[in-house]
């Protein structure tokens, strides 16, 4: 137990310990992504359905590969961040700790996989 | 030690009973779109890595991806996507300190709904 007021403990970068960081990762994220998703959703909807040469044709072009890439590492990592609000407003404790894990390694889990394979795609 | 004494507090409105209104419903589907899009971010991850695995591995993936249960789950997503942006968009609106009177904010709120749904409509006709 440490001896803090109320006022000491949000002072600085306050409770959380990083201050507005997250909430503006949030923006930015979410900045950047506003300005790739359009065309992410035109360029995917029109791969989906293809056959598998079309499919690999449409994601080894260097431009769809790299917004690909994006796409993937950003909505995921903003997901996490978004998701990880959601459960700080919802669970405590232990079962906070255990899902801020959870969705922390499916977010890098799935970021790792979706490269993974546009690389072997693209290259 | 002092005898803890029940105090007859007025109790806030509980969730179940409270009128739905623009601005919260507006509010929470911002959350529900945003956390429910993981399902659609698994899926393309999956059939990414299918498409770059093999054909048979491609063929299980996209049968899924292009069943009307993939469909269902796309276009939602698609739905979903779009509301998250506007209502993204209007965030970083409110953020600015703009459009946060209960009439702006609500029609606002209105925006993001019928415009998620016509963006929704003209994506599906250029894909």
């Amino acid at each position: 137990m440490r001896y803090l007021t109320a006022r000491k403990r949000a002072e600085g970068l306050g409770a959380a310990g990083t201050g507005t960081e997250h909430h503006w990762y949030m923006k930015l994220s979410g900045v950047g992504l506003a300005l790739i998703i359009p065309v992410f959703l035109v360029a995917f909807g029109r791969a989906l359905g293809g056959s598998r040469a079309e499919v690999l044709d449409a994601f080894s072009h260097p431009a769809m590969a790299i917004l690909t890439g994006l796409v993937i590492f950003f909505g995921l990592r903003h997901f996490a961040a978004g998701a990880q609000t959601m459960i700080e407003d919802y669970a405590h404790g232990s079962t906070r700790r255990a899902l801020i894990i959870f969705v922390t390694i499916l977010s890098y889990g799935l970021i790792a996989t979706g490269l993974f394979a546009l690389a072997k795609i693209a290259l | 030690m002092a005898e803890t004494t029940e105090v007859e507090r007025p109790l806030s409105p509980h969730l179940q009973i409270y009128r739905p209104q623009m601005t919260s419903i507006s509010s929470i589907l911002t959350r529900i779109t945003g956390n429910a899009l993981v399902v659609a971010a698994f899926l393309i991850v999956w059939w990414l890595l299918a498409a770059a695995t093999s054909d048979s591995y491609f063929a299980t993936a996209d049968a899924v991806m292009t069943s009307w249960f993939g469909d269902l789950v796309m276009t939602l997503s698609l739905w979903a996507v779009w509301y998250h942006y506007l209502a993204g968009l209007r965030h970083l609106y409110f953020d600015a300190g703009k459009g946060l009177e209960i009439e702006t904010a609500e029609r606002l709120g209105w925006v993001c709904v019928i415009g998620s749904v016509v963006l929704t409509v003209i994506t599906l006709l250029l894909v």
